[in-house]
C-alpha cells in the first residue's frame, strides 16, 4: 500500500512534476470544453490543421528572436481565419481546402527552418511536446490563453449553441452568426495553442479529440460531455505522466495512449449498456 | 395572375370568405372562427411581400416578383410543386438570402428590424440534430431577443418554453437530447420554439410532413387557437387537403404566384395544373373531401384528415 501511495505522489517531490500536472489540468479543462465543439461540428481536421500550421508561427518567431509560443499563436489565428472563410465562402471542397492550407503553413514552417543550420531542442519541444521541460511563464501563458477561451465561451454560450444547433434560425433571429463561425474556429486555434508546448504538434489534437468522443458515447447533454471530458483528460493526463515518470518513457504519448484506452473502455461500456437495456420508452408519441 | 388573387386585396374578413363561411365542412376542424378581440385589428396584414425576387448565386431567379399578404390572424397555406421557391421565399422574407428586387414588411417594418414579431420553423433537415442539446434548450431558442454577453435565460423564458412544449404535448421530453426524438416529435419542438416566441407572425416550413393524420390535426388545432388569438400564420406545405380544410387562404407558388385567395376559390383543378405544371386528377375541394356517413346516431360528417380525435 505505501509503495503505490510513493508510485502515485512520489514524483511530485520534483517541481517540474508538479508543474507539469498543473499545466495538464489547464489544458484538459479547454480540450474537454473546446473539444465537445470540436467533436459534434466536425472540427477534427481543423484541430490537425490548426497544430500543423503553427509550425510556421513557431520557425518564423524562432528565427527572428521573437517570443515563440506568439509566433505560434499569431499563425494559428491566421489558420483560422483561413479556415472560417473557406467554410464560408470557397468554391473547392472544404477538406480540400484545409488540406492545401496546412500543407502551406507547414511547408513554411518547415522552410524556415531549413535556413537554420541546425534544430534546437526548443523547437523539438513544440514539434513532439516538453511536458517535462514547461516554464513558470508557460503556465501562465496556458492560463491566460486558457481563461480567455472560457470566458468567451461563457458569455456567448446561448449564441454558440444556438448557431451550432440551427444556424438558418439563428441567422433569422439575429444572432451574428458569421461571427460566431469564424470565432469557434479562433477558439479551437487558441485551444491547440494552450496545449501545444506541453503536448506538441503532432499530438495536440487528440487531446482536443479523444476526451470528448469518449465523453459522448457515455452521456448526451453538452455540459455533461464537457465534464466528463474533463475528467477523462486529467485522468489521462495524470496516468500517462506517471507511466512517463517510472517507465522512462515519453509523457506525450503515453498520455494519448492511455486516452485512447479510455476511449475504447468507453465504447465498450456504451455498447454493452446498449445492449443490456434495449432503449425503454422512446418514440412513444409520433 | 388568377382571378382568386383580387381575392387577396380584400382585407379578409370572415364575411367576406364564401365557401369557407357557409357550413362547417370537417368536424375536425372550422378555418373560419369567431371574430378575433378587436385589439387584434382583424382586417391588417401581418405580412405584406412586394415583388420579392430573389436566388442563388448564378441561378436564375428561384422566385420572382412576388407579390403576398398575410392577414393577421388567418391562417395562410402555401403550396407548390417540389422546387417552386417555397422555402427560398422564406429565406428571401427572413433576409438570409437577399432578394435582387422588391421587399418583406411585417407589421409595416422591414422583417429584419421586427424579428420580435417574426417567428421561423424551418424544415427539419436544416437543423444539425446530432448536436447534443436538450428538447428546453431548442425551445428556450425561440426566446431568444438580442445579442448580449454573459446573457441567461430567465424564469419568464422557462416558463414560456415550458408552456410552449405542454402545448404540443412534450413537455415530459424537455430533458431530453433532441436527436433521441422520431421525425414527428422534432418537427413539434421546431413548432414549440416557433410558439414559445410569442411571435404574432409565423413562417412555418413543411411543419407536417411525415406526420400521421393524428399528430397533423393537434398541430392544426395549434396552429387554429394560435391563429384565433391573433397570430398570423404562412405555412408552406404539400399537403392541399390541409389547406382546402384548414387555411383560410392559399398561395398558389410556382416561381411565381399563381394564384392568391380563399382556399376554395383557389384550389381550381386549373389553378393546380398550372401550379404542378400537370393534370391532378383529385382536386381536393372541401366538398370533395367530405365524407358523408350515416350512422346509428343520425347523420355524421367527418373530413377525410382524421380518423379521429386522436393525439
Amino acid at each position: 500500500m505505501a509503495e503505490l501511495v510513493e508510485w502515485v505522489v512520489g514524483p511530485y517531490d520534483f517541481t517540474f512534476m508538479r508543474r507539469a500536472l498543473l499545466v495538464l489540468a489547464i489544458i484538459s479543462v479547454v480540450s474537454g470544453v473546446v473539444g465537445t465543439f470540436v467533436i459534434h461540428k466536425g472540427l477534427a481536421f481543423s484541430g490537425d490543421a490548426l497544430a500543423h500550421s503553427t509550425l510556421a508561427g513557431v520557425a518564423v518567431a524562432f528565427v527572428s528572436g521573437m517570443n515563440v509560443s506568439l509566433g505560434a499563436l499569431g499563425a494559428a489565428v491566421v489558420t483560422a481565419l483561413g479556415i472560417a472563410w473557406t467554410r464560408d465562402r470557397a468554391r473547392v471542397s472544404y477538406d480540400t481546402a484545409i488540406g492545401i492550407l496546412f500543407v502551406a503553413m507547414f511547408s513554411i514552417g518547415v522552410l524556415v527552418l531549413s535556413t537554420r543550420q541546425s534544430y534546437t531542442p526548443d523547437l523539438f519541444s513544440f514539434v513532439f511536446g516538453d511536458i517535462l521541460g514547461i516554464s513558470r511563464s508557460d503556465v501562465l501563458g496556458a492560463a491566460i490563453l486558457g481563461l480567455a477561451v472560457l470566458v468567451f465561451l461563457a458569455a456567448f454560450s446561448r449564441e454558440l449553441l444556438f448557431v451550432a444547433y440551427d444556424p438558418l434560425m439563428a441567422r433569422a433571429t439575429g444572432v451574428p452568426t458569421r461571427f460566431f463561425e469564424y470565432a469557434m474556429v479562433v477558439v479551437v486555434g487558441v485551444a491547440v495553442v494552450v496545449a501545444l508546448k506541453a503536448i506538441g504538434i503532432v499530438l495536440v489534437n487528440a487531446m482536443l479529440i479523444i476526451p470528448p468522443a469518449a465523453a459522448a458515447l457515455l452521456v448526451t447533454r453538452l455540459p455533461r460531455i464537457m465534464l466528463l471530458a474533463i475528467v477523462f483528460a486529467i485522468a489521462s493526463s495524470a496516468i500517462g505522466m506517471h507511466l512517463s515518470f517510472h517507465l522512462g518513457v515519453a509523457a506525450s504519448p503515453a498520455i494519448v495512449i492511455v486516452a485512447c484506452a479510455i476511449f475504447v473502455a468507453a465504447l465498450i461500456a456504451s455498447r454493452w449498456r446498449r445492449t443490456a437495456a434495449e432503449s425503454p420508452e422512446l418514440g412513444a408519441v409520433a | 395572375m388568377h382571378d382568386a388573387t383580387v381575392g387577396a386585396a380584400r382585407a379578409g374578413t370572415a364575411a367576406g370568405r364564401g365557401v369557407a363561411m357557409r357550413e362547417p365542412i370537417s368536424a375536425l376542424h372550422v378555418p373560419a372562427r369567431e371574430p378575433l378581440a378587436p385589439e387584434h385589428a382583424h382586417g391588417q396584414f401581418a405580412l405584406v411581400v412586394r415583388d420579392l425576387t430573389a436566388g442563388y448565386d448564378r441561378q436564375p431567379p428561384a422566385i420572382e416578383g412576388i407579390n403576398l399578404r398575410v392577414p393577421i390572424g388567418e391562417i395562410v397555406g402555401l403550396i407548390g410543386p417540389n422546387g417552386a421557391g417555397k422555402s427560398t421565399l422564406f429565406k428571401a422574407i427572413l433576409g438570409l438570402i437577399r432578394p435582387t428586387r422588391g421587399e418583406a414588411l411585417a407589421f409595416g417594418r422591414p422583417v429584419a428590424k421586427a424579428r420580435d414579431q417574426v417567428a421561423y420553423m424551418p424544415q427539419i433537415e436544416e437543423v444539425d440534430w446530432a448536436f447534443p442539446v436538450s428538447v428546453l434548450d431548442v425551445v428556450l431558442m425561440g426566446r431568444y431577443r438580442r445579442f448580449r454577453p454573459f446573457a441567461r435565460w430567465t424564469r419568464a423564458d422557462r416558463e414560456a418554453a415550458l408552456d410552449a412544449l405542454a402545448r404540443v404535448q412534450l413537455e415530459r421530453f424537455a430533458h431530453r437530447q433532441v436527436g433521441q426524438l422520431s421525425g414527428g416529435q422534432r418537427r413539434r419542438v421546431l413548432m414549440a420554439r416557433a410558439i414559445a416566441r410569442g411571435a404574432r407572425l409565423l413562417l412555418l416550413d413543411e411543419p407536417f410532413a411525415g406526420l400521421d393524420a393524428a399528430v397533423q390535426h393537434d398541430l392544426i388545432q395549434i396552429l387554429d387557437q394560435l391563429a384565433h388569438e391573433g397570430t398570423a400564420i404562412l405555412v408552406a406545405t404539400h399537403d392541399l387537403s390541409c389547406v382546402a380544410n384548414s387555411c383560410d387562404e392559399a398561395i398558389c407558388l410556382n416561381r411565381r404566384v399563381i394564384a392568391q385567395g380563399p382556399s376554395a376559390e383557389v384550389l381550381t383543378a386549373e389553378v393546380l395544373t398550372e401550379t404542378f405544371q400537370r393534370h391532378l386528377l383529385a382536386v381536393p375541394r372541401q366538398d370533395t373531401l367530405r365524407v358523408v356517413a350515416d350512422g346509428p346516431g343520425g347523420r355524421n360528417e367527418r373530413g377525410l384528415l382524421g380518423g379521429g380525435e386522436g393525439g
